[in-house]
């Protein structure tokens, strides 16, 4: 790499992050103009509400999502689990935290090792079976939803524990809870890959894992890393999600989270093949479809036509992206006589 | 003489022997279980399962993959629904629905070969595109009336068995859509070029093979496979309804790595897919006679089963690699 890289590799990741912060600021403008009391934000027992909060609120569970899973797409993988983790966290967490002798701490733990322990399971899978990473994580996806089940009995668990309830509806400094976990997560992982040289080991597997492995990289190790922090993301997101309704759904919990937190990845500029990853346009992306989601209710569009816009979003934002149509578009402007 | 069996064929006998397993397991532990009626049901109960997972091979073997299965099968149904409730005749919303579902496919093949966008993503697209179309089209169940459903589809078309039994429409459209899969996979230019396409595409390319096309017609298979699924459901539930379906294109999916069909591409069966439609089909029955165990039994079985033939895979193509290795 060349010694002025960390600029040069600065400026890139800036480019990259145009044109989902367009998008974004596209979306919030037309709702500056078109929708009435979009960014109105009113403080309430020192607390701020509105509907920009609200979309960094619902936003978060997908945002957490999404920082694990840039690191897995990083090495080229993906990991299909995480809705099916997120139900398992809630469910363990839930079932723990009023049991005699638990409490909050214990069962907070017991979730998030749970959840470690699911992305362990995907990552021995991946990286030391060499399974494809679509069929290995599809395994846990398809079974994870059972077990989130089998701990629950097929009901729906509730809770009252305060402090359970606060992870999900509490307020830091007058910002909803959640927000303050995904600027943790943010801060860990962003000091982990770039101030460590793990965010290098991770970018040159998913560029190459046989030149990785050559140059000494322990390309197994990396990619076993990154699912277990996929897995542990999913389960800081389910006791979000299950906090939020203050009960763990198995059925419901996540469900789906997984499609939104990859294609908040991608719209985010880390390429599903793998290599140069953006925690923080990850997080863009996944503003991105909340923005839209929460822009498309208060317009009164109907929840389950809701995916259809959000479908044209996602294909255009993969064109622009792609060379091929890039190169396409570029023809097509230049050919035009000025 | 020794017979010898190529390791490609060796997922295709492990699914054979656990679907003869599962079987026997089942008349063994069931007295009931030992029926033409179970054995019947099977294929009725799992045909629009089956008839999609066809689909889902073609486009697996080409190394890509279709997640917008169960949202088409949604939207197909509804659509017939919704025509019919309108006074158009059954076979011409069909035949519509069958278009529909075809262009669906061809356009998401085109998308992925003239951008070369990950297919996964487009057909993720694709699955929230039809999905919420299916709202738009009708935004709940909707009950199919019409004399050509309740009497033609439900007495006239299901073949006699003999005794009381009757062989349900329904299997037949899954027998003839596994038939025609079967020819045009192994005994079509079309079905050479989806493998070779599938194990490496720029080597299909320099083989002078029609890469661009064959893309594009698998995934236009796969979108017709997936209307006639539709189609089918529509039979099957006489209803159609936009809500259906969630996460069916999983069990397709499954129902075709279970089949011996690797997901990198270029290796698997159309026979072992069915034989991965009737794996499922019986853990379900199986559960469904035991009684006591709850639906997500179902779930964990399945994520086991796809564990165990994900490790058979492994262990086969490592053998023929070291294989390879040696004769080198």
């Amino acid at each position: 790499m060349r010694p002025d890289s960390a600029q040069a590799r600065r400026r890139e990741a800036l480019a990259r992050l145009i044109w989902p912060v367009a998008a974004l600021a596209l979306l919030l403008a037309f709702n500056l103009l078109f929708t009435e009391r979009f960014f109105h934000i009113e403080v309430r027992d020192g607390h701020l509400y509105g509907t920009p909060i609200d979309i960094l609120n619902h936003g978060s569970k997908v945002m957490l999502l999404a920082l694990g899973m840039t690191l897995v797409i990083a090495t080229a993988g993906v990991d299909l689990s995480v809705g099916a983790v997120m139900a398992i966290a809630g469910a363990v967490a839930a079932q723990l935290v009023h049991r005699p002798g638990m409490g909050f701490w214990p069962a907070v733990c017991a979730a998030l090792f749970v959840a470690l322990l699911a992305g362990v399971w995907n990552g021995v899978l991946v990286a030391y079976f060499r399974v494809q990473p679509i069929v290995a994580t599809l395994v846990l996806m398809v079974a994870g939803r059972g077990v989130a089940q089998l701990l629950t009995d097929g009901q729906i668990i509730t809770f009252t524990d305060e402090r359970l309830v606060f992870l999900g509806n509490g307020h830091l400094l007058g910002l909803p809870f959640p927000v303050t976990l995904v600027a943790a997560t943010l801060l860990v992982a962003a000091l982990l890959a770039r101030r460590t040289a793990l965010g290098l080991f991770i970018e040159a597997v998913g560029d190459n894992e046989t030149a990785a492995r050559l140059a000494g990289i322990d390309a197994r190790g990396v990619k076993f890393a990154t699912y277990a922090c996929a897995g542990l993301c999913a389960g800081l997101a389910g006791l979000v999600a299950a906090s939020n309704i203050k009960c763990a759904d198995s059925n419901h919990a996540g469900l789906f989270l997984e499609l939104d937190a990859i294609l908040a990845v991608v719209i985010g500029g880390t390429a599903l093949t793998g290599g140069r990853f953006y925690l923080v346009g990850s997080l863009v992306g996944a503003l991105l479809i909340q923005t839209l989601t929460t822009t498309l209710y208060m317009r009164d569009v109907s929840a389950d036509v809701a995916p259809v816009p959000k479908a044209l979003v996602v294909v255009a934002v993969c064109l622009l992206q792609a060379p091929a149509f890039r190169a396409e578009l570029a023809r097509l402007i230049g050919r035009r006589p000025a | 003489m020794r017979v010898r069996i190529a390791s490609k064929h060796i997922p295709l006998l492990a699914t054979a022997a656990v679907l003869i397993t599962l079987y026997l397991g089942g008349c063994l532990a069931y007295s009931n279980f030992f029926s033409l009626r179970v054995l019947v049901a099977l294929f009725g109960d799992n045909a629009f399962l089956g008839i999609a997972a066809v689909g889902a091979t073609f486009v697996i073997l080409s190394g890509g993959i279709d997640l917008s299965v169960g949202s088409l099968v949604a939207f197909t149904s509804t659509l017939i629904a919704v025509l019919v409730q309108r006074g158009v005749h059954p076979l011409a919303a069909i035949g519509l629905a069958l278009a529909c579902g075809s262009l669906f496919g061809a356009g998401m093949g085109a998308l992925i070969q003239r951008y070369r966008l990950p297919s996964f993503l487009v057909t993720l697209a694709g699955m929230f595109l039809a999905r919420g179309l299916g709202f738009v089209v009708h935004p709940q169940s909707l009950g199919i009336k019409h004399p050509f459903y309740l009497e033609t589809v439900a007495r006239d078309l299901a073949l006699p068995l003999g005794g009381r039994l009757h062989l349900p429409f329904t299997a037949s459209c899954f027998v003839l859509t596994l038939a025609a899969g079967l020819y045009l996979a192994h005994h079509t230019r079309f079905g050479r070029a989806v493998y070779a396409l599938g194990d490496d595409s720029e080597a299909a390319n320099l083989m002078g093979l029609p890469v661009a096309r064959t893309r594009i017609a698998v995934y236009t298979l796969a979108g017709l496979c997936s209307a006639l699924a539709g189609v089918v459901f529509t039979f099957y539930t006489q209803s159609g309804n936009p809500a259906s379906c969630v996460g069916f294109e999983l069990d397709a999916i499954a129902a075709v790595v279970i089949g011996g069909t690797l997901l990198s591409g270029g290796v698997g069966f159309v026979g072992g897919t069915a034989m991965g439609v009737l794996i499922l089909g019986l853990i379900q029955s199986l559960i469904t006679f035991h009684g006591t165990l709850n639906t997500w039994w179902t779930r964990i079985a399945v994520g086991l089963l796809l564990l165990f033939f994900l490790a058979l895979q492994n262990v086969v193509v490592a053998a023929s690699r070291r294989r390879a290795a040696s004769v080198q």
